[in-house]
């Protein structure tokens, strides 16, 4: 680890002010990318803008159709909350599968979406939900905020503050974990709107993406068979030592066919 | 009363549960400093140069050192504590192995040099401006690569990157028998590469006293008077008498801390230069690629049977890789570790066996649990599950009509062993009962209706361990006894503390080497104190290895023990006014036979420290030492059979059942024995279909550097498992134990193995190599005809 200033702002007044002074400034949310990256000496930022005080970051709001999820909620308060488990069960169950509970009682939404971490979980979450994306300047939609590998639609400077998902009691997550990690080696969430069928797949790519393919086949027909003889390009896909690209892209169809199966 | 037996809780664990161990990270000395190891990023490089004067200068920094500055001190080359020879006579190849780098790097991590600071962050930032002029070369990870003619060299007078061409057992006679073979079974199969992952990484501290020219050194050792030997004689040339090393609390070994590293000898010499305390510990990501890794064989295997599916002979042909440098005790691990049990659970008569060991540009590859049995008993019970499925017999059945009997003891191998005592078909009926394997065709359909494919699968072992009588193993070219040693001191109030030349790193000892004591001394167990892994405070002994702890270092403490109820006999005569024959000690009482005249182990233990009435020409004191040096190994056994169900679609695989049944002869502690077996099958299970340590050909990178790529096995990935203990004594030590720690790693790679070839077996597939990832399956599965798809 190199040296860095530590920072515990109280507001995001305070926050913006230290962005602005600091061209090498980084935010620390819940840490489980950065401080793992801050170790192994692969960054090097001049300042570490801590989030854990501002309070009005974090806590789940139940907003009649939708829930608001504060940036710096962890992933194990997700996992827990009653609202969450209500209104959108999916998203409760999506966010006890990520990492382990260390990571989850540490973690939060607005760190992991920020970082986008090809394999994280909660790209194909807020894909798949149509979820908002809120930030210090502006709404965005989520579909537009993933940009690509690490590699979000925020500017600098710019802080997420909230997701907004509306509720879907008609969804599911299926992750395939990679044995050693536990990330996502191909994660599939499929989400069932009254007039539409929203497919995100996390892992297989460099970015979460969508299946126009399936979703087409499911708003006509919801149900595994419908996507069956869909087969996924493996052009592009992430290939390691854990999964070919090949691999990849069959564990997709497997993937989506079980989340729609277990949508019931 | 006894509590030999009994699941005594263990006695360390309150330390160990309320983070009160005292773990060598956990020592700091006065005025310490702290070094950093440069390690090579190259898997094959040539040191051009090193510039270190920058760093030298930056904030905190007290010294750098390279390896010309220890060689021009005088320090030597870490030694190899086991000489094999080839067929041909002539000695292995043993190149010199300097704690730093000189001329050349020959494996990612290979450490170049050190940075000693103030503080750690001074020093870890200082070395970033040591710069040091890589000219890199081509590098051979993969064994089997590096014997070719075309590969790099590892050391330039290493023709072939050949170390040694060594066999055993009468290749004439295996030759005689395979060509009267009524069916000839064959099989290549890779012992995959593991990395140890001790839960406590590496850490050294040296230390020296100028005012008495004393060194200490602490570390993360199995057996510090090994270390004390090899570091003081060939390396840092320190007489015994100036050297201390401590090993304190050691959290898990599994062979991997066994060995002099390097980072010993820098902290010591360095702390001798500096005059000042040097610690240094690993990071995780230097674990990866500083502690010796495991296993790591190609191998050809062919078996002969005769009409009646009898073995007639097996032929072994094995390339074993040893890393970039010799380890300290790699030699063995694939020759007189391996080639010896391959006999296994039976009574073969003609087996031949030759091992190629080479070197290649990765960390060097020694001992980890199980060390050569393991990969012994993986191809053995492969070849024969393989050779049950070519003869259309059931595997269980075959391994029973070919065992050696329990009433062939002792029973001579072809293979240079002698086993004591054994009951292998008890055992197989035993976990096969419990695993309910009658029933399992039945599972099997059921399994198949709900698109799952399920296998079960049996493997029996054998282990050498007890390890190992001194004659023998010098004779094959061990350059150390492998005797133990105990101290038992009688305190004049009949307290008793016992130093062991054991070493306990997770193996429960203080426990277990408790409850003997207070058994045959009469005491209560909260009278005994264990003192183990310091040279300063216990005997020479070798430490802890080759599950020989209580086999040979137990014997020891009972040898001890013997003379010390021996000469307190002769005080309790005196007191008694009786003749020493006629004293018997029971129940930690000298009682006159026939008699209620009595004096307890504390009433003579005062007499012998307050000897104002005593027997005249009787040595005051309670306190006696002896060594035990084993008469033979040890041959634990037992029969495991696992069961398991693979998703076609992913290669997903799921354990669903796993059953043990182990002969470790005598048990003084279960629920140890226990959490041994526990231990051994999570990582026997972990190199099966998990863990694979993974080199990059073409630029010899380790890709598994980190938990992210390199899979541990988890609570969640292993089943309940089912255990069941059977007795055949061992015969000759007095304890009858054989030992347990390793069995379950040696047994569980073959019997899961064997069951996901099973499960399998209806799609065609013959052979699974390790680790059986998801992708792997779902590949072979790929390859295969889907009998799902066609029902």
């Amino acid at each position: 680890m190199y040296e860095f200033n530590y920072h515990k702002p109280a507001s995001l007044d305070e926050i913006a002010n230290l962005l602005a002074a600091n061209d090498e400034a980084k935010l620390l949310a819940g840490g489980m990318t950065l401080l793992p990256t801050l170790k192994q000496r692969l960054a090097r930022p001049s300042d570490l803008i801590d989030l854990a005080a501002i309070t009005s970051l974090r806590g789940i709001t139940d907003a009649g159709d939708a829930i608001v999820i504060g940036a710096m909620t962890r992933h194990a308060e997700v996992n827990r909350s009653p609202v969450v488990k209500q209104g959108l069960p999916a998203l409760a169950a999506m966010a006890g599968m990520i990492g382990d509970p260390a990571v989850r009682n540490r973690g939060t939404i607005g760190g992991s979406i920020s970082n986008n971490d090809p394999a994280a979980d909660y790209p194909s979450a807020l894909v798949a939900l149509n979820a908002t994306v809120h930030t210090t300047k502006r709404e965005i939609a989520a579909d537009n905020f993933f940009t690509g590998m690490f590699e979000t639609a925020l500017e600098p400077a710019e802080i997420v503050t909230a997701v907004r998902f509306p509720k879907l009691q008609i969804a599911n997550y299926q992750k395939f974990r990679n044995p050693a990690s536990r990330y996502a080696i191909v994660g599939v969430f499929v989400a069932r709107f009254p007039n539409a069928v929203r497919v995100a797949v996390t892992g297989a790519g460099p970015v979460v993406f969508r299946v126009p393919e399936m979703e087409a086949a499911l708003t006509q027909n919801f149900s595994p068979d419908a996507i069956k003889d869909i087969t996924i390009k493996e052009d592009g896909l992430n290939s390691d030592i854990h999964a070919s690209a090949e691999y990849r892209a069959h564990l997709v169809g497997v993937m989506a066919r079980r989340a729609v199966a277990a949508c019931g | 009363m006894t509590t030999v037996g009994a699941p005594v809780r263990r006695r360390e664990d309150y330390r160990f549960l309320t983070g009160q161990g005292t773990y060598t990270d956990d020592i700091n000395r006065p005025n310490q400093l702290y070094a950093y190891i440069l390690r090579s990023p190259h898997a094959h490089a040539r040191i051009d140069g090193i510039d270190s004067a920058a760093a030298a200068k930056a904030p905190g920094v007290v010294a750098v050192f390279t390896g010309k500055d220890m060689a021009a001190d005088g320090v030597g080359g870490l030694p190899c504590g086991w000489l094999v020879h080839s067929k041909d006579g002539s000695p292995m190849k043993e190149p010199p192995h300097p704690p730093l780098a000189i001329d050349r790097v020959r494996h990612v991590g290979d450490p170049v040099a050190v940075v000693i600071g103030e503080t750690l962050a001074q020093a870890r930032e200082a070395a970033d401006l040591v710069e040091i002029d890589y000219g890199e070369e081509p590098a051979v990870v993969d064994p089997a690569e590096a014997l070719k003619p075309t590969a790099p060299l590892v050391f330039s007078d290493v023709p072939g990157n050949l170390c040694y061409d060594w066999s055993l057992g009468d290749l004439a006679a295996v030759d005689a028998a395979f060509a009267r073979a009524a069916r000839i079974v064959k099989l290549d199969l890779v012992n995959n590469r593991l990395v140890p992952n001790a839960m406590e990484p590496r850490a050294a501290i040296g230390e020296f006293y100028r005012a008495t020219g004393e060194y200490t050194l602490f570390t993360t050792s199995q057996n510090p008077h090994v270390i004390r030997l090899l570091m003081g004689a060939f390396v840092l040339h320190i007489p015994e008498a100036k050297l201390r090393v401590v090993a304190p609390d050691v959290g898990g070994g599994f062979g991997s801390k066994i060995y002099h590293y390097a980072e010993e000898a820098i902290v010591t010499w360095a702390a001798g230069k500096l005059r000042r305390p040097v610690k240094w510990t690993a990071e995780r990501s230097e674990s990866f690629m500083s502690d010796a890794h495991g296993r790591d064989h190609v191998t050809h295997v062919e078996l002969a049977l005769d009409a009646d599916a009898k073995f007639l002979a097996l032929k072994v042909s094995t390339i074993a890789n040893m890393g970039a440098y010799l380890s300290t005790f790699a030699p063995c691990i694939p020759t007189y570790l391996y080639g010896t049990l391959l006999a296994g659970t039976y009574p073969t008569p003609a087996i031949y066996v030759e091992t190629k060991a080479v070197f290649t540009h990765t960390v060097p590859v020694d001992a980890y649990r199980g060390a050569g049995r393991p990969e012994a008993t993986f191809l053995l019970e492969r070849i024969v599950d393989l050779a049950a499925d070519e003869l259309g017999i059931d595997p269980a059945e075959l391994r029973r009509r070919n065992f050696i009997p329990a009433d062939a003891f002792p029973y001579q191998t072809p293979v240079a062993l002698q086993y004591d005592s054994g009951d292998y078909q008890t055992t197989l009926e035993m976990a096969t009962s419990a695993a309910d394997y009658a029933g399992c065709e039945e599972r099997r359909r059921a399994a198949m209706a709900r698109g799952k494919l399920r296998g079960i699968g049996i493997a029996t072992y054998i282990e050498a361990c007890g390890i190992a009588p001194s004659a023998v193993v010098g004779s094959l070219g061990a350059r150390a006894g492998l005797y133990e040693s105990a101290a038992i001191r009688v305190h004049p109030t009949g307290s008793v503390t016992v130093m062991t030349g054991s070493h306990s790193h997770g193996q429960g000892h203080e426990t277990t080497f408790s409850q003997l004591v207070a058994d045959r001394l009469g005491i209560p167990i909260e009278n005994v104190e264990i003192v183990h892994g310091d040279t300063a405070k216990i005997p020479y002994g070798m430490g802890t290895n080759g599950s020989r702890s209580l086999a040979v270092g137990g014997t020891a403490i009972v040898k001890a023990m013997d003379k010390v109820i021996a000469k307190g006999k002769k005080i309790a005569a005196h007191l008694l006014e009786a003749a020493e024959a006629d004293i018997e000690f029971a129940d930690g009482k000298f009682t006159v036979a026939g008699t209620d005249r009595s004096k307890t182990l504390g009433e003579v233990a005062l007499t012998a420290y307050v000897p104002h009435n005593y027997p005249e020409d009787l040595e005051p004191g309670l306190d006696e030492t002896a060594f035990y040096d084993p008469k033979n190994f040890t041959f634990p056994s037992g029969a495991y059979v696992a069961e398991v169900e693979i998703d076609p679609e992913t290669g997903r695989l799921e354990i669903v059942n796993f059953t043990a049944a182990d002969d470790f002869g005598n048990i003084i502690n279960p629920m140890i024995v226990a959490g041994q077996v526990h231990g051994g099958l999570a990582q026997g299970i972990g190199q099966a279909v998990l863990e694979g340590c993974v080199y990059d050909k073409a630029t010899g990178q380790l890709l598994t550097g980190s938990y992210n790529d390199y899979a541990m096995p988890r609570a969640d990935d292993l089943p309940s498992f089912r255990l069941s203990t059977h007795a055949t004594p061992c015969t000759h030590n007095p304890l009858g134990v054989k030992g347990c720690g390793e069995a379950g790693a040696i047994g569980a790679p073959a019997a899961l193995t064997n069951a996901i070839v099973d499960a399998l077996r209806p799609l065609g597939v013959r052979h699974v190599d390790m680790p059986a990832t998801p992708e792997k399956l779902w590949r072979v599965i790929q390859q295969h005809r889907s009998p799902l798809a066609a029902e």
